[in-house]
């Protein structure tokens, strides 16, 4: 699943570590979701969305594999 | 929401000191049971009967205590404990049993000690910790 978090925090001048405070999870999860290596759960998808002020299709776009 | 998280830090050091608690007693009470068996009370049963059901009960509450931490655990982390934890479980039971047959068989020259399953046990998750973390990371 592609996601555009990099740029989102770049905009909103956050760091991975604020971003996930914010959102409750570790910097890891946070690094792994970025690099694409990690898919969210819905949950957490939502609150990163919602921290953004985005819908959540701006956020992440599902790609059929 | 940032309070929230450093108040999750903040319990999951507490629940890690807990489980080191725990650990720390059930190690003390196995080597007591064993070594206390023959040194410190002869032989008696009913001693050592006491004294192993107290460590398995210090074990049980040692596992439920790591079950409270996983259950802190985010999303990845409790991924990568998942796919560690089954790789271990099905390592163990085949290469276990694997080792167990050598025995049976006499293939090896000496007993197939638990203590070595333990061990294989212990080395196999902490690799597979390591080789998934860096894999998500």
């Amino acid at each position: 699943m592609k996601n555009r978090i990099k740029v989102l925090r770049a905009e909103k001048n956050l760091t991975q570590g604020d971003l996930a405070d914010a959102v409750g999870v570790s910097r890891q999860t946070i690094n792994a979701i970025e690099k694409e290596k990690f898919d969210p759960s819905l949950p957490t998808a939502f609150r990163i969305a919602r921290l953004f002020g985005r819908p959540i299709e701006a956020v992440f776009q599902y790609e059929v594999e | 929401m940032i309070k929230a998280k450093s108040d999750m830090k903040t319990k999951r050091r507490q629940v890690l000191g807990k489980l080191a608690v725990w650990t720390l007693l059930w190690v003390l009470t196995e080597a007591i049971v064993v070594f206390g068996h023959k040194e410190l009370w002869d032989g008696s049963k009913w001693i050592t009967g006491l004294s192993l059901g107290v460590n398995v009960l210090i074990g049980i509450g040692m596992v439920f205590t790591y079950r409270n931490l996983m259950n802190l655990l985010d999303e990845l982390e409790r991924k990568i404990q998942l796919e560690s934890m089954g790789l271990t479980l099905g390592l163990t039971l085949v290469i276990g049993l694997g080792y167990s047959v050598l025995d049976i068989t006499n293939m090896i020259p000496w007993d197939a000690e638990i203590g070595n399953l333990v061990f294989f046990m212990g080395i196999c998750y902490i690799a597979c910790v390591l080789i998934n973390t860096r894999r998500y990371c």
